[in-house]
């Protein structure tokens, strides 16, 4: 082989990799770059009073208190509603289903949910709750909406949990004459439960993020009021940073509200997130398996 | 069938999609002995001992044919209930896997599920299996432990005590000791020579000498087919197939 | 025999559960039709679909969305062709050049971006993009295609990166293997051997990575500018089809003309990110049957 060649072909091994080493470092530092932002401008509007009490003056003072008890209703509502139909469904797919068009379909069905747009989601918590089942603009309707949306995150997470769990253990409990469902609920979904967990975390992370899902369903421009049932209309935080920065007359005035108000959802869905991840790696560390 | 028969195979063959894993077997196990099944890898040997208590049910696109009678009975019957069947054929794997709970929970964790039993039944239904696996004196002050704590060959005596607390009529024993180290190996035969009064034992092994030192029958598998039947002693001193011989005697396997 | 019919229907129940994603699905599908249909009474789908003036609230209205949906194909056409280089590098990064400690941060902080709630970055976009924008390059608006295209790749990058990694990542050892030991470089073995095997899973990566960017909302409605009109160049401003529905629903009266119009909107929007997801669907399907072999 020619010296030249090889030196040539170092080169461009050499401009590769640096290619790809900045390609990744632009992703990290937008990512760090969009914290620190919001961190630097919002730190300062994050006290605890703007933690503990609703607007005031139309919305260009005060805190927005309203709006984490409204995003922490939403999201609580949408995780109880999806856990269980989405562990359902994973059990189904992973310790039931045999290969098959009708598990084939099923997939389908789940990856192009997965897919729908937000807005999507919107219009159709809008056109199923809201208006043919009359709950109105509501807590339930919103959460209802946001479960859909999470469901595919949590059956994926789910069953990603219980394909985890060691076949030897399905193994030995059905040779001891244990039938198929006893196994599933005292060995499979005990072992997989935190992983089960950790995927609804992750939901938790989503729902509380989402704001086109909740504009037509639940959310309010404004209310001082606490909800008393789940037919009320609530304050949600991602709805408020839209509103604050797109709606008002006041928009500049108001820029210290809103970056509080975008750090103030950040540190709540990263943190929720960042927790999930903890945990999984925890998990996965610690595994004796 | 012969009276002291408790499993008899008759004509099975066994397909994974296609492919015949299982040519035509008729063999019979008698009550209160150890017979043992031999072959090279991918013989068969495994996949029989996992139809004996449909274990295989839970493997896709698989296929039996004949009749496994077990006392008397076609398991493979519709009417059948399979659960009901692996309560009386225990069966203990390769791979020591106990659950990861304690020692007392892992025994007792099939008869609790099966009903029926006060905490003084279970714990005295513990010690006499853990007795007969001769555990018990290593674990019987742990018993709250958890059993992922045990060396290998303590997890595999788990294992078969957990089985034994089902109080099987037969245990199948998929290669038990082939995770274990030389003495662990040695703790599980002399188990199984005295488990043989009360207890049909199936063991599959690809360990030649330790057919020929815990089993009184042995049965040569090749290629999906029985090959060879007989009392431990003949075949492993004047078998009567050249095959036999062959693999026997290391000329190939 | 009692057990085992227990157990049929316990089968049948979880059968029933995993069947509720598609009960969703059509339920989506039914109760979208069900306020979209009345729109093509009072307008055409050919006028709907094609029309170039979209002025719902005028006297009379118009219906036409095609400057939304160009708008919408021109913000995924130029974020796609930001995020797939970045996405598919930093897979390739991650995958197969950094150390250890480095892919300890760098696949969880991918991750972090997946999960930045997505009115964070069109406020992002509004409050530090577009003042930047409007400087550099002496605009009227920062608010533009350009704009909303750097968000959009920035919510679909960590869709193609995780996925290109998972696919990068499952290429056969044996295949590097085999390249290194006939001499060819780390770079050569990536290019030539690793990133081929991988290219089934990478495409699906970058449909769906599109499909994230066509339908997400909150970007396009803050800093895609909002002007219903075909754009003539990348610094003007556009109204994609899911602004146009987030902005409008709220103001449009219930059952009117223009809520019709906009659910008909929601429809279009529907159906071409499910065309996206079972174009995705199919890609990988197709590999998984075929295996790397036939690239």
């Amino acid at each position: 082989m020619r010296q030249g060649s090889m030196k040539w072909r170092y080169l461009k091994q050499g401009i590769f990799l640096w290619v790809v080493r900045i390609a990744a470092l632009i992703i990290a530092a937008a990512l760090g770059g969009i914290l620190f932002f919001i961190f630097v401008n919002g730190i300062g509007a994050v006290d605890w009073t703007f933690l503990t009490e609703p607007p005031r003056d139309s919305m260009t003072a005060g805190g927005i208190m309203p709006a984490i008890i409204g995003t922490v209703y939403l999201t609580l509502g949408a995780v109880l509603v999806a856990m269980p139909l989405g562990v359902t469904s994973a059990v189904y797919l992973s310790e039931y289903a045999r290969s098959g068009p009708a598990v084939r379909f099923i997939r389908i069905g789940i990856n192009s949910l997965a897919g729908v747009p937000s807005v999507v989601f919107g219009l159709f918590g809008l056109s199923l709750f809201v208006v043919y089942l009359d709950f109105g603009s509501s807590i339930l309707a919103g959460s209802l909406t946001l479960a859909i949306l999470i469901l595919p995150t949590i059956i994926g997470s789910a069953e990603e949990a219980l394909k985890a769990v060691p076949q030897t253990f399905r193994e030995a409990s059905l040779a001891l004459g244990v039938s198929k469902w006893q196994t599933v609920s005292r060995i499979v979904l005990p072992n997989a439960l935190p992983g089960i967990l950790t995927g609804s975390i992750l939901g938790i992370g989503r729902a509380a993020g989402e704001t086109a899902p909740i504009m037509f369903t639940a959310a309010a421009f404004f209310t001082t009021r606490l909800p008393g049932s789940v037919f009320d209309e609530v304050m949600a935080l991602p709805y408020h940073i839209y509103v604050l920065a797109t709606a008002g007359t006041r928009i500049e005035e108001t820029r210290p509200l809103q970056y509080g108000t975008a750090l103030v959802l950040i540190a709540l869905v990263l943190g929720v997130d960042l927790a999930a991840i903890v945990i999984r790696s925890y998990i996965r560390r610690k595994k004796r398996w | 069938m012969r009276d002291g028969d408790i499993i008899v195979t008759q004509d099975v063959n066994f397909y994974y999609g296609s492919f015949r894993a299982l040519t035509g077997v008729n063999i019979s196990f008698e009550k209160n002995r150890v017979t043992a099944l031999i072959g090279p890898s991918g013989c068969g040997k495994s996949t029989l001992l996992r139809l004996l208590n449909r274990m295989n049910d839970f493997i896709e696109q698989t296929r039996v044919e004949g009749k496994v009678l077990f006392e008397g009975r076609n398991i493979y019957d519709p009417e059948v209930d399979p659960v009901e069947i692996r309560r009386r054929i225990g069966m203990v794997f390769q791979k020591p896997n106990p659950f990861p709970k304690s020692i007392f929970n892992n025994i007792v964790y099939g008869p609790r599920l099966a009903g029926g039993m006060s905490r003084t039944d279970l714990e005295s239904l513990a010690e006499r299996s853990l007795k007969q696996a001769v555990l018990w004196d290593e674990v019987k002050d742990i018993l709250g432990q958890s059993a992922m704590m045990l060396s290998g060959g303590q997890q595999q005596r788990l294992c078969i005590a957990r089985a034994l607390a089902m109080k099987p009529d037969v245990l199948l024993m998929d290669e038990p000791t082939s995770a274990l180290d030389p003495i662990s190996t040695a703790k599980i035969e002399e188990l199984m020579e005295g488990l043989k009064k009360d207890y049909t034992i199936i063991i599959v092994t690809h360990n030649m000498q330790q057919a020929a030192r815990v089993s009184d029958y042995t049965g040569f598998f090749y290629l999906g087919r029985l090959i060879e039947f007989n009392r431990t002693g003949k075949i492993f001193t004047t078998p009567d197939m050249k095959q036999t011989e062959d693999y026997i005697t290391g000329r190939f396997g | 025999m009692t057990r085992s019919f227990r157990e049929k229907l316990i089968r049948k129940a979880f059968f029933g559960f995993a069947a509720v994603s598609i009960i969703f699905l059509l339920l989506i599908i039914l109760f979208l039709f069900r306020e979209a249909l009345p729109t093509f009474q009072f307008v055409s789908i050919g006028r709907f679909i094609f029309g170039m003036e979209w002025y719902p609230t005028y006297e009379p209205p118009e219906f036409g969305i095609w400057p939304l949906i160009v708008g919408s194909l021109v913000v995924t056409s130029f974020s796609t062709l930001i995020a797939v280089p970045l996405g598919v590098l930093s897979a390739i990064y991650i995958s197969e050049i950094a150390p250890p400690a480095v892919k300890e941060i760098l696949k969880p902080a991918i991750e972090l971006l997946a999960g930045l709630p997505s009115v964070v970055l069109g406020f992002f976009g509004m409050v530090v993009l577009a003042p930047w924008l409007q400087d550099t390059f002496d605009l009227p608006t920062g608010l533009n295609i350009v704009n909303a295209s750097i968000m959009l790749a920035v919510m679909a990058i960590p869709t193609i990166s995780s996925i290109s990694e998972d696919a990068l990542y499952s290429v056969p050892r044996e295949f590097k293997e085999a390249s290194y030991a006939l001499g060819a470089t780390r770079h050569e073995t990536i290019v030539k051997v690793i990133v081929p095997a991988a290219l089934s899973g990478i495409s699906t990566a970058v449909i769906l990575g599109m499909a994230r960017a066509i339908g997400e909302t909150m970007v396009v409605l803050m800093v895609a500018g909002g002007a219903a009109a075909v754009p003539e160049s990348i610094f003007d401003s556009v109204r994609p089809m899911p602004a146009s529905i987030a902005a409008e629903m709220g103001e449009a009266p219930f059952r009117s003309n223009h809520y019709h119009a906009l659910f008909a909107t929601g429809v279009v929007l529907l159906v071409l990110t499910l065309a996206f997801n079972f174009i995705a669907d199919y890609v990988s399907h197709k590999f998984r049957e075929t295996g790397s072999a036939t690239l």
